[in-house]
This record gives C-alpha cells, sequence and structure tokens, in this order.
C-alpha cells in the first residue's frame, strides 16, 4: 500500500505538484494521465524513491519511503522508466537476472531458488523461448516484456510504470496491459502506471488520478474521472464518449475553437 | 618467452652470471611489468566503458594521461629527476590531481555530478595540461629533456625494477578486488543510472568508489611505465567479443587479455629493432588502431550498436 500525505514535489524551486494525498491500496491498478508535463513521471519518480518530496511524507506499507535503504526499497518495489536502453548486448536472460540483485549480497552468486524466480519471471512474459537472444536483437515490443519479467524477478509487492505502451504498435500496447492487469490479480501487485493513452487508462485500470497544473484535479474510477467535460477542460480538446458492444471509448473530434488560432 | 627474447638472446636455463643478471633484473622484472601494466590499464578501461556506458571511454579518459604528463616533465624541468623515483612521483601526482580537478568541477558547476560534465572537464583539462607539458618543453628545451618525455608519453617499460613490479602488483590486488566486487553494479548500470538506482544500486555512491579505485590504479601503471595507448580501449572490446558483457566474467579476462597483449607487445618493441628499442606505444597503436577500426566496420555492417 502506497500512501501519500499533503505531498509537494518539485526540483530547484520549480514546483511541479502539491496537495497530493492519494492511498493506492494492493492489487489495483492505479493510472496516472494528464497533459505532458503535468508531472506524471515527476510522481513515479518520488514514489520510486528517487525524488525526495519538498514537503509531506510518501508511505509504503506504514513506513516512511526515507527510511529504506535503496536495496530495501528494491526488494519491495520495481520500478520502469518510460526509455530504457542497455547499453552492452547482454542476454535477455542476464538482464532478468539483474532483478534479484537487491535479494543477494554482493559477493554472493545466484542460488538455484534464484533461477527458479528468473525462469518463472521469463515464462510469464512469454519471453523464456529468446532468454539465450541479446537483448539488441528483440523489437521494442518483445523488450518491453523483457522488462516486464526483470521487475517480477524483483519479487515486488508495488509496480511502477512509466508509459510502457509508449512507441508500441496497437497489438503490443494490448498485449501489455493484458499482461499488467493478470499480474496485479495473480501476483497481489500494486500497480501504478502512467499512461498517454486515455482509452487504455478507461479500460485498464481500477482508479486513475487526472493530473493538470501543478495538481490532482480529478481521483477515482475511470468512467468518472474521464468525462468528455473534464478532458476538454485539462487536454483543450473536444472529445465524445462514445458505446460500443458494451465498452465505452473516447474519440476526439478536434481542438476547442479559439485554443490553436 | 619474453623473458628468453632480447637484443642478447638467452635461455631461460643459462648460468652465466652476466645472463643471469640480465634475466632476473632487467628482464624478469620487465616482463612483469609489462604484464601488470597490461592488465591494469585493460581492466580500469573495461570499467571505464561500463561506467560511462561509452565504448569510447578508456582509461585515461578523465585526463589522468595529460595531467601524468604534465607531472613528469615538471619534475624534468626543475631538474629534479636526479633524485630517484622523482619522476614516476610527479607523474603520480599529476595523474591523481587531475582527476581530483576534473572531479571537483563537474560536482560544483553542475548541481549534480553527471557523466557529460566530467567527460568535458576531462577534455579542457587534458588540453590544459598539455600545454603545461608543452610549455615546459619548449622552455626547458634542452634536447636530453624532450627525448626522455617523448619516450614517457609514448610509454615504455624500460624502467622496469622489482620495486616498481610489487607497487603495482599490490595496487592491482586491493583496486582489482574492489572493482570485481563491485562487478555486478557495474551490469545493473548498464540500464542506465536510474534504471541501476531502482534495483538498489547507488550510482553515486558507485562511481565514486570505481573512479576512486580506477584514477589510483592507472596513475600507477602510469607512473611505472608512461601513457601507454590503446590497450585499455582495445582489449575491453576484444574480450567483450568473447566472454559477453557480464563484468563479473568481462573484468577478470579483460585483465587477463591485457597482459597477455602488453607482454607481447613489449616482446616486439625489445627485438625488433634490437639492439635498439622501439617505444611500445607504437607498436599497441599499430596493431590497436586497425583492429580497433576493423571492428566499427564490421558492427556497422552487422547494424548493431557496440
Amino acid at each position: 500500500m502506497i500512501r501519500l500525505e499533503s505531498v509537494q514535489l518539485g526540483y530547484d524551486g520549480r514546483l511541479v505538484l502539491r496537495d497530493l494525498n492519494v492511498e493506492i491500496v494492493p492489487r489495483e491498478i492505479f493510472g496516472l494521465v494528464g497533459p505532458n508535463g503535468s508531472g506524471k513521471t515527476t510522481l513515479l519518480r518520488a514514489i520510486s524513491g528517487r525524488l525526495p518530496p519538498q514537503q509531506g511524507a510518501i508511505y509504503l506499507d506504514f513506513r516512511h519511503l526515507s527510511d529504506l535503504s535503496s536495496q530495501e526499497l528494491a526488494r519491495e518495489l520495481a520500478a520502469l522508466e518510460q526509455e530504457i536502453s542497455c547499453s552492452f548486448d547482454f542476454t535477455v536472460r542476464e538482464v532478468v537476472e539483474l532483478g534479484r540483485l537487491p535479494h543477494r549480497e554482493r559477493w554472493q552468486r545466484l542460488s538455484a531458488q534464484d533461477r527458479e524466480i528468473v525462469t518463472r519471471a521469463l515464462a510469464r512474459t512469454h519471453t523464456l523461448e529468446f532468454a539465450d537472444r541479446g537483448i539488441h536483437s528483440l523489437s521494442s515490443g518483445e523488450r518491453q516484456r523483457v522488462w516486464l519479467a526483470l521487475a517480477l524477478a524483483q519479487e515486488p509487492k508495488v509496480l511502477l510504470l512509466d508509459e510502457p505502451t509508449a512507441h508500441l504498435d496497437l497489438n503490443y500496447q494490448i498485449e501489455i496491459m493484458e499482461l499488467v492487469r493478470s499480474l496485479a490479480k495473480e501476483q497481489n501487485l500494486t500497480v501504478l502506471v502512467s499512461l498517454h493513452d486515455l482509452n487504455l487508462a478507461l479500460h485498464y485500470t481500477d482508479r486513475v488520478a487526472l493530473l493538470s497544473e501543478g495538481r490532482v484535479v480529478a481521483l477515482g474510477e475511470p468512467e468518472r474521472v474521464l468525462t468528455e467535460e473534464l478532458i476538454e477542460q485539462v487536454f483543450r480538446t473536444r472529445v465524445r464518449i462514445v458505446d460500443g458492444t458494451g465498452e465505452r471509448y473516447i474519440v476526439p473530434l478536434g481542438s476547442r475553437q479559439g485554443v490553436l488560432s | 618467452m619474453g623473458i628468453a627474447l632480447g637484443a642478447v638472446p638467452i635461455s631461460l636455463f643459462d648460468r652465466d652470471p652476466t645472463n643471469l643478471f640480465i634475466l632476473t633484473q632487467i628482464r624478469l622484472p620487465r616482463v612483469l611489468l609489462a604484464a601488470l601494466v597490461g592488465g591494469a590499464l585493460a581492466l580500469c578501461g573495461a570499467v571505464m566503458q561500463g561506467l560511462f556506458r561509452n565504448p569510447l571511454a578508456d582509461p585515461y579518459l578523465l585526463g589522468i594521461a595529460s595531467g601524468a604528463t604534465a607531472g613528469a616533465a615538471l619534475v624534468i624541468a626543475l631538474r629534479l629527476d636526479i633524485y630517484w623515483g622523482a619522476v614516476p612521483m610527479g607523474a603520480l601526482l599529476g595523474g591523481v590531481l587531475a582527476v581530483a580537478i576534473v572531479y571537483r568541477v563537474a560536482q560544483t558547476r553542475w548541481a549534480r555530478l553527471d557523466n557529460y560534465a566530467l567527460i568535458l572537464s576531462g577534455v579542457a583539462l587534458a588540453a590544459l595540461f598539455s600545454a603545461v607539458t608543452s610549455f615546459l618543453l619548449f622552455y626547458g628545451g634542452a634536447s636530453h629533456d624532450a627525448r626522455r618525455l617523448i619516450f614517457w608519453i609514448l610509454g615504455g617499460l624500460g624502467g622496469a625494477q622489482w620495486l616498481y613490479v610489487l607497487g603495482l602488483l599490490g595496487t592491482l590486488l586491493v583496486a582489482g578486488a574492489v572493482l570485481v566486487l563491485f562487478a555486478r553494479d557495474l551490469n545493473a548500470l548498464a540500464l542506465g543510472e536510474e534504471m541501476a538506482a531502482h534495483l538498489g544500486v547507488e550510482p553515486r555512491h558507485l562511481r565514486k568508489i570505481l573512479l576512486f579505485a580506477v584514477t589510483l590504479l592507472t596513475a600507477v601503471a602510469v607512473a611505472v611505465s608512461g601513457t601507454i595507448g590503446f590497450v585499455g580501449l582495445i582489449v575491453p572490446h576484444i574480450l567483450r567479443l568473447i566472454v559477453g558483457p557480464d563484468h563479473r566474467l568481462l573484468l577478470p579476462a579483460a585483465a587477463l587479455g591485457g597482459a597477455v597483449l602488453l607482454t607481447l607487445c613489449d616482446a616486439g618493441a625489445r627485438t625488433v629493432l634490437a639492439p635498439a628499442e622501439l617505444p611500445i606505444g607504437i607498436i599497441t597503436a599499430l596493431l590497436g588502431a586497425p583492429f580497433f577500426l576493423y571492428l566499427l566496420r564490421r558492427r556497422a555492417q552487422l547494424g548493431a550498436s557496440l
């Protein structure tokens, strides 16, 4: 469980987000949406322990985030950056084995149990069949599944994902989100995910926070938050929400008159 | 083999006192020093490439070579080289000073120490120290000094003695142990500093420890042998092709590969123009540069990144 109490975030005097009071519960997929620069990545950085709040406090299972060492934190929480690149051509399995680092001391080798966990993470993300290939030889969709396997190998309670579907083709976007949803349920994960695609947020999150101009504008079930009025107000774009085969879809109509001219 | 080869060919089982002296007091320390210098430079190169996530990084990236050269030049220009050990000591201090300045500049000018700031101030400081060296060379003027310094810039193992061997061996064992202990953290760093942090590796902490060990080891190697180029750049690449990028395996393998390569190069340096001696830097560059170009070309054809 993650709790933010009157948190204020920013960089060197530049305020990015303020008055954050949010509680994220286990097995929930919590979405972050909002225009570019609204602070989605900043919020994820703060919860991953990489950006200490200017004010307020962040708790992970009732423990103050700043009381945890980075290694302790890495056993509880896995975070994937928006763009990950690997500077050398490690094999897929070698990359996923890095997920076991926080569970081992520096001089310890991987145990049989570690290898078992790695293999399970590979199998669960359908990356086992190319486990021995170099990471550079994979497509971006395949690579995104490898990063997920890396996160799973950490055996975390919380998973932070920063736009995991960015730059992916439609089929891979769906595949990743389906995978994240089933992982959350079967591994009791708490997932915090930023998404720029509002339809993905609508379909795959349990709750969503809409960020704009330095604060949370709305928070709740996606159907209640992602309304025509709020989207239009925050994104300055006219949308229509349409019903199709029992599901709702957000369809952009074009920019609101006068905004772009 | 390196011991038997030389201007005077000597069998390893020779009992003649003169030859025995050449073997134990000149050739043996020289061969061992070549192996240690090669191992140290290749190990440091592999660490620097991992640390900076850059295939062009080498042990001299942060200005250690030019700092050491300026230190040595200063000692020679001030005529302090009549004191035993003054030149290596000047080089050691110059090299460490250069890295210390680079580190401080990068830390204060930018709020957080980042790789670009380090590399750029390394480049700037290298230019500055080269200017100091050139000035001392120009001002000092004595051709004897210039020759000495050039030999030093190109690197050479001609000054080998047992004390150097032991000093470098000790440094290599200590610094090498630290570097190998942190090999797994370098693996995590391959995914970027933020991802490494998410895996429990503190990138700033890691950089501080590794740069300290690399600087110390490189500075000692440079102090005893001059600035031998290309070993620290090329050998890690070759070994990465053979054993893969996992630093837990790559670091010891690079050290071994560097030791073998420099021993062979030094044997070449001593015999090709015997009894004259070729600066070893000429040989490493002659072998290293074309190989590196071949490597780049091959990689470009495969469309893979380095």
